[in-house]
């Protein structure tokens, strides 16, 4: 589905991405770990383009994403990203959130917009804070919302930047539980996480990023229970 | 108290004089009014050409273009810009409407700042936000960015519209009899100074109080998302 070729991204000189290489399937639940720094938000951030590469390409369902010609809010559509600090829309109501996209993109009628975005709420448990605004939301909440908000597209591909990072640790599980009934259905995933618990139990494929590059990939049981290179050993050993 | 009542009678009631401050105050209003519009939609317009030219090196001409506008605009006294729009550049128009133009082209210099910096304040996750919901950057301007950005424009822009408002005084110098120029006429042909100037001056006063009242109560409904 995402094949990403030779992916390179330097920022004023400093190197942060040296050439990954990875093909992400229909159904893969792809977790990204390694230590800060290690380029994986870049990474994720390339794969939609909101980081431009500096080499390298994306290809995705058959397009050249990296290619100037390609209609890049076209196949933005298809790939649903959330992100670290949510980024809901604060002067827009949860259901205003969820609505304005599809309205505005699919040429969805309101009424079939919010009955969408109602029946995805509904899901998440937060239907009776449709007409919210974020702020009034705890952090798990917004999550959530954002989650609902990008599946409003319905996204072929769904991208994770660390979505529990920013949140209180007790409200790390009901986000995670989101996530893990997305995987369960069936979508594809590609998660930049430091929760390796959920690492672990959800995702059929790690990739471990250091210095710009995949130093490691496999299964969970390959990465966790035998890992292969040093700084892999040594990174698991500090946070597991 | 008998006296001041028939200075006021024959300062304002005798042939009519009472008709020029009116005339005077709607030219206030319509110059003010129109330099406003004409104001913000050219600060509208140079700070979103900025923004998306601040990144894009084959714009770069146009990011210069607007730089050089506001550093012009904002580098003359708009006595002088008013002068010149009505001497030299639109020589054969009327003076209400050569007002309007230079006060909107000048308030339009400092709008273009001043809604610059609210687009800048709205967080950047925000853009990609709409970005990675597959909006363009001017579907992702109008419909997240802008709404976000007027809140903290819009007191700004109120003080702006209260300084335009005053600003205005100075259209005299090129024959338009606005508020300002009326009380003077008046002062002149009825050699009383005092009464003429504090009518004008208290009209203006109302104006500034009463827009700011307005104004609160447009930012408290704009920040009706902030409740908790």
């Amino acid at each position: 589905m995402i094949s990403v070729k030779n992916l390179q991204k330097n920022f004023e000189g400093t190197e942060v991405l040296k050439g990954v290489n990875v093909d992400i399937n229909k159904g893969d639940v792809i977790c990204v770990i390694g230590p800060s720094g290690s380029g994986k938000s870049t990474f994720l951030r390339c794969l939609n383009l909101l980081e431009q590469p500096t080499g390298g390409s994306i290809i995705f369902e058959g397009n050249d994403l990296t290619d100037k010609k390609v209609d890049l809010n076209k196949h933005r559509q298809k790939m649903g990203m959330v992100f670290q600090q949510f980024n809901l829309f604060p002067h827009m109501s949860v259901l205003q959130n969820m609505t304005c996209a599809p309205i505005m993109l699919k040429g969805l009628s309101k009424q079939e917009a919010e009955d969408k975005a109602l029946e995805l709420l509904d899901r998440v448990g937060l239907k009776d804070r449709a007409d919210s605004y974020p702020n009034q939301l705890s952090g798990g909440q917004k999550q959530r919302v954002a989650i609902v908000r990008a599946l409003c597209m319905e996204p072929d591909v769904m991208l994770f930047d660390e979505p529990t990072s920013a949140l209180d640790p007790e409200m790390v599980g009901e986000v995670l539980d989101v996530m893990k009934e997305l995987a369960h259905e069936g979508m594809t995933m590609v998660v930049v996480t430091h929760e390796m618990g959920f690492a672990r139990e959800v995702s059929n494929r790690v990739l471990f990023l250091d210095d710009g590059v995949i130093a490691e990939e496999g299964s969970p049981e390959e990465i966790f229970a035998n890992p292969q290179c040093e700084r892999l050993q040594t990174f698991l050993a500090k946070v597991l | 108290m008998n006296a001041w009542f028939e200075q006021l009678y024959s300062t304002f009631i005798e042939k009519e004089r009472y008709t020029m401050l009116i005339d005077g105050f709607k030219n206030t209003a319509i110059i003010t009014l129109g330099a406003l519009l004409i104001g913000v939609i050219i600060g509208t317009i140079i700070a979103v050409a900025k923004y998306f030219s601040e990144d894009v090196k084959a714009l770069k001409p146009i990011a210069i273009l607007c730089d050089t506008y506001t550093t012009v605009i904002r580098g003359i006294p708009v006595v002088v810009l008013l002068l010149i729009f009505y001497f030299v550049i639109l020589t054969s128009s009327e003076g209400v409407l050569v007002a309007i133009l230079t006060f909107g082209i000048n308030s339009g210099a400092y709008m273009a700042e001043l809604i610059r910096s609210g687009i800048s304040a709205v967080d950047k996750g925000q853009m990609e936000a709409g970005r990675s919901l597959g909006m363009s950057k001017m579907q992702t301007m109008r419909k997240i960015i802008f709404p976000q950005a007027i809140r903290y424009i819009l007191p700004a822009i109120g003080n702006e519209f209260i300084a335009l408002l005053k600003e205005t005084s100075v259209a005299g110098y090129v024959a338009v009899v606005d508020l300002t120029r009326a009380g003077n006429l008046i002062r002149n042909n009825t050699y009383d100074a005092f009464n003429p100037l504090m009518v004008v001056a208290i009209t203006y006063l109302v104006l500034v109080v009463l827009f700011t009242q307005l104004l609160g109560l447009l930012e408290r409904r704009l920040a009706k998302s902030d409740k908790r």
